[in-house]
């Protein structure tokens, strides 16, 4: 019997469900918290990595999915590759993340999931990220308009801000890949 | 003449022109063809594997799929593009049945810093140098994706990685030991959380001139945006004094290899390198 399966008694407890859709055996932490040593912004955590794995086997479903914490993993993998019980912590990450938007349950960081939404908005309707389409975008919604102006100026310019999208044709094929997702995700 | 597909990624038709520009024209005197991969798309980075693992792989999969036909190896500047799609290669390798593109797994997929870094390559850029870059005092600035997770990168030495020094060394350079090597810059955060990419950029900035560098170098499209356009507000901040630049480890081959373009590439860096390279009487 596999580890995962030994410890894993009620099929639909949290930890179960997290550790079947990334794979990763994370009862196996005994928490020695390497993971937060090396993380570089535990600091702006509410749960440092150690911790959110522990709140997973306790079945703290609400606490980890309304945590800053996914949020703010910046995905640099050093928890991941410092594990000595190899747990890829960075893509238990990504599997929160995903369960964090489907639950309704209130994000800790605010802008964070907005900005993620909007970045996949920006590639179905265009094909590709055209960065400043996708800066206005998010102005548009935190309605911070002022922030980083000064240094859009300053790079504009240099040359470095395209003013308007590429033109190619595949646009639409994107959006295909998008609705068929959609489409999986419905049934 | 080498011949290889290019997918250049959406920062680098942006705020990363200057790499784009560089490796390409790198690229041509050594002897090496570029071609731009027909119609690509956007591979999902940074958002889609954050969010949705499975439109992550089918976006990244697609541009594979048309890599795939070209058969030919696939260059990727960009080293979030390239975790990408060797995070899809993976895992479409794992689950054959996931996949939704006509894509079987044979393509080479190439990171330019890791390319770059190949003995022939190295003996060819060796061959042509026309100008050593003695005296230029380098952090090379790996950051995160380029080394981790290893079993994607294949990078054996992921704690203190050394291909872009032994590079570095190779063009006439002192590329010296310092420990933020493979350290985070923040990445996408600087959109919403500016406030934690400063702070590791600072850090990662005051670290590197700690080790006396006159510049770091980098093959990473955030990390050199990220470091390279925020020292105004840490300087005004009182966070920092001095400016560092950043440069694209291809423009410093330019530079060596004596391209005409140099000068354009570095004017669009929001940190000046020309006054730093200048003194070295490099340019």
């Amino acid at each position: 019997m596999k580890p995962s399966e030994q410890i894993v008694q009620s099929r639909h407890s949290f930890l179960s469900e997290i550790v079947e859709a990334s794979g990763e055996t994370l009862q196996a932490c005994y928490q020695c918290q390497k993971c937060s040593a090396g993380c570089p912004v535990a600091y702006a955590m509410d749960l440092l990595p150690n911790q959110v794995l522990r709140h997973i086997e306790y079945d703290h479903r609400e606490k980890v999915l309304g945590s800053k914490t996914i949020w703010i993993c910046a995905s640099c993998y050093s928890c991941s590759v410092r594990c000595p019980n190899n747990i890829d912590i960075a893509k238990i990450m990504d599997t929160l993340r995903t369960r964090a938007i489907r639950s309704g349950i209130t994000p800790g960081e605010k802008e964070i999931p907005l900005f993620h939404a909007v970045f996949l908005d920006t590639i179905k309707s265009k094909g590709r990220i055209h960065e400043l389409s996708l800066i206005l975008q998010l102005k548009s919604k935190t309605r911070d308009f002022l922030k980083d102006a000064g240094l859009g100026w300053k790079m504009f310019r240099k040359g470095k801000i395209k003013l308007f999208p590429s033109r190619f044709w595949s646009g639409k094929k994107v959006q295909d890949i998008f609705e068929d997702f959609e489409k999986r995700e419905r049934t | 003449m080498k011949d290889l597909s290019y997918y250049p990624g959406c920062s680098l038709h942006g705020t990363a022109r200057e790499y784009d520009d560089s490796i390409r024209a790198v690229s041509q005197l050594l002897n090496i063809q570029l071609h731009e991969l027909e119609d690509w798309t956007c591979c999902g980075a940074s958002s889609a594997h954050c969010t949705e693992e499975e439109l992550a792989i089918d976006l990244a999969a697609r541009n594979l799929a048309i890599a795939e036909k070209t058969h030919r190896p696939l260059l990727v500047p960009c080293v979030a593009c390239y975790s990408r799609f060797k995070a899809a290669e993976t895992a479409l390798r794992e689950h054959p049945e996931e996949v939704r593109f006509p894509y079987r797994g044979n393509v080479p997929i190439r990171y330019a810093l890791d390319f770059f870094s190949d003995e022939p390559v190295l003996e060819e850029i060796k061959k042509r140098q026309v100008k050593p870059l003695s005296g230029l005092k380098i952090a090379c600035y790996y950051g995160c994706l380029t080394v981790r997770p290893p079993k994607i990168t294949g990078v054996r030495e992921y704690e203190n990685p050394q291909h872009m020094d032994r590079m570095m060394k190779l063009l006439g350079a002192e590329p010296l030991p310092w420990s933020y090597k493979t350290d985070c810059c923040g990445a996408s955060l600087v959109m919403t959380r500016t406030d934690i990419v400063k702070k590791l950029t600072q850090r990662l900035l005051s670290m590197a001139k700690d080790a006396e560098a006159d510049c770091i170098v980098t093959g990473c499209p955030m990390c050199h945006a990220n470091l390279d356009t925020r020292q105004g507000e840490l300087k005004k901040e009182a966070k920092e004094d001095d400016d560092l630049p950043v440069l694209y480890f291809t423009e410093l081959i330019g530079l060596a290899l004596g391209h005409k373009d140099v000068k354009k590439w570095l004017g669009r860096h929001i940190t000046d390198p020309i006054k730093v390279l200048s003194k070295k009487g490099l340019m």
